[in-house]
């Protein structure tokens, strides 16, 4: 890495860890949320940018994720430590059933997407049947003491999470940055460029696509119990949706689909702007609910007339940075 | 060296192979030729592995490989240079070439073997740090053969490799696949361009509707009267 990225890095960093520090309690729940976006839009990434497979159900794993790790400790009082392993291996496994259907038998490109919504679907309409997590009512986690915090059982202060989810941003970009230069990461790029060529030069294709599914899966379900322990409420309308899922991917496409800093930033700008919007109506007295997803549309249309890679590769190259 | 017996290939309904039979002689270049749609593609996509064929075998260096997966095929020494030469644009020429130098045949020499290919395509050295998809076509077309010399074949599959090349940078491909040949590589050729490839080939096969129509020796074809008519327009 270049001096300059290390220093951009560098300053961003000491930003982010400083930012408790200054913010007000909104400006810190946007930054929470914000990270919280970046991470999943790495690790949706990873499926996508890196091997070049579409999701667009990766509220899937979310969901899965949070449902699985709140309802172990709803029910059984098992914390989130624990309940993280169990939410990993069942994100993991329908991601594999997934890729498993798709790759098997040559289902790729918007037919894989396809699948991946229909999964999603799928899983929300059961768990709107599943009393044992409440159904449609949904899963409510009693609300945390906010004055102390409970590491074991991830409960604690705005600030707690804040720390967390940027840890947790801070490990994604690291290990996608790591991923990347693996002989994993260059086959993956070799099926994103070209899944036949990658295949006539050897390349066990199947194999590889199932990695990407497996690593996304299992880091976007940490994502869910993050989410779960964050809001503490759970409705398969809301987290299984797919807005959700198209919220998920909107920062990595703005920012750039197959680059390290492209989830964070195309996250930063969507959730800033669009807040900024909204707030800045209500100042005005104009309270227009959905102008956040209006705005979604006229950035998307944007980007994809004026910088269709994406915003942080042309940022990149102005300023002597890779990816 | 590969031997094609009675192979039948099926997209679904329609039928792109019917009763292919041919051999590949160790040391040789093989040509196949046909018009579009012929089967040719399909031929090469049946030997890889990557369409399964409904009917018939495939035989290399007598073992059966009709029940592999395309990567355990590779890894036996079938290579192939793929139609439209698909290099991986985003990736520089280098990481193209190591990515040709990951099967586990190949691993231990790719090192040796790299240095070989900037000899054989110099033009390549002083491009190797520059992206794939920045290259001229006959580049790519070097940078294709170089990518699959790397992973360290025993035969090579080439399919249209003239497509869409300036005539002369057409003759710098072919001249390159008769110097691997000359070196040993056993070479099975695909070709629209059917008076440069039979040109260069000790025998050949002429495909029609997924059929095998005509074979002989290269010469032969190009003097005969079907042949000359059907493809060289004489």
């Amino acid at each position: 890495m270049s001096r300059r990225g290390i220093a951009l890095l560098g300053g961003l960093a000491i930003l982010l860890l400083a930012l408790p520090g200054v913010a007000n309690a909104y400006l810190l729940s946007v930054a929470t949320l914000i990270l919280y976006l970046a991470y999943v839009g790495q690790a949706w990434n990873v499926m996508m940018g890196f091997a070049g497979q579409l999701s667009l159900g990766h509220s899937l794993y979310v969901g899965v994720g949070a449902y699985a790790a709140a309802s172990l400790f709803f029910h059984f009082g098992v914390g989130p430590w624990a309940g993280l392993w169990l939410a990993i291996a069942l994100s993991v496994a329908l991601g594999c059933a997934i890729g498993f259907l798709a790759f098997r038998f040559g289902i790729s490109g918007v037919y894989f997407a396809l699948l991946t919504i229909a999964f999603a679907e799928f899983v929300r309409i059961g768990f709107d049947h599943l009393q044992w997590t409440g159904g449609p009512g949904g899963l409510f986690l009693k609300v945390a003491q906010r004055d102390q915090i409970d590491l074991a059982n991830f409960r604690g202060p705005p600030e707690m999470y804040y720390y967390a989810i940027l840890c947790l941003a801070a490990l994604a970009f690291a290990g996608c940055a790591w991923l990347l230069r693996t002989k994993a990461g260059y086959y993956w790029q070799a099926i994103r460029e070209n899944e036949e060529a990658a295949q006539a030069l050897g390349i066990n294709t199947f194999r590889w696509k199932m990695l990407a599914v497996a690593i996304s899966s299992a880091m976007t379900a940490v994502a869910g119990v993050f989410f779960a322990f964050y809001y503490n409420n759970l409705f398969p309308e809301q987290i299984f949706h797919i807005s959700r899922s198209i919220e998920i991917i909107l920062g990595p496409i703005i920012g750039g689909v197959g680059t390290l800093f492209g989830p964070i930033l195309g996250a930063a700008l969507l959730t800033l702007l669009s807040d900024g919007i909204t707030e800045g109506l209500a100042a005005m007295g104009w309270e227009i609910p959905g102008v956040k997803h209006v705005f979604y549309g006229v950035v998307l249309l944007a980007v994809v007339l004026f910088l269709p890679n994406g915003i942080w590769p042309p940022i990149a190259r102005r300023f002597g940075l890779r990816r | 060296m590969l031997s094609v017996r009675g192979l039948d290939l099926f997209y679904g309904d329609a039928q792109a192979l019917s009763q292919v039979s041919l051999e590949v002689p160790k040391g040789e270049i093989v040509a196949i030729v046909g018009a579009n749609g012929a089967g040719k593609s399909s031929l090469i996509r049946a030997i890889s592995g990557i369409e399964p064929a409904s009917a018939g075998e495939v035989l290399f260096m007598g073992k059966p490989i009709g029940k592999l997966a395309p990567h355990e095929i590779c890894d036996l020494g079938i290579g192939q240079v793929a139609e439209g030469r698909q290099v991986f644009p985003t990736l520089t020429v280098e990481e193209n070439l190591e990515m040709g130098g990951l099967l586990p045949r190949a691993r231990a020499s790719a090192r040796d073997r790299m240095a070989e290919v900037y000899r054989m395509f110099p033009q390549l050295a002083q491009r190797r740090r520059q992206l794939a998809g920045t290259l001229s076509g006959g580049e790519q077309q070097m940078l294709a053969i170089g990518r699959c010399l790397m992973g360290n074949p025993e035969l090579i599959m080439f399919d249209e490799p003239s497509l869409g090349l300036a005539p002369l940078v057409v003759q710098e491909v072919l001249h390159a696949i008769r110097a691997l040949n000359e070196k040993g590589m056993t070479v099975l050729l695909v070709e629209q361009n059917v008076a440069v490839s039979l040109k260069i080939s000790a025998h050949a096969y002429v495909l029609e509707n997924g059929g095998i129509a005509m074979s002989g020796r290269g010469s032969e074809l190009l003097h005969d009267d079907r042949v000359r008519q059907a493809y060289l327009g004489l």
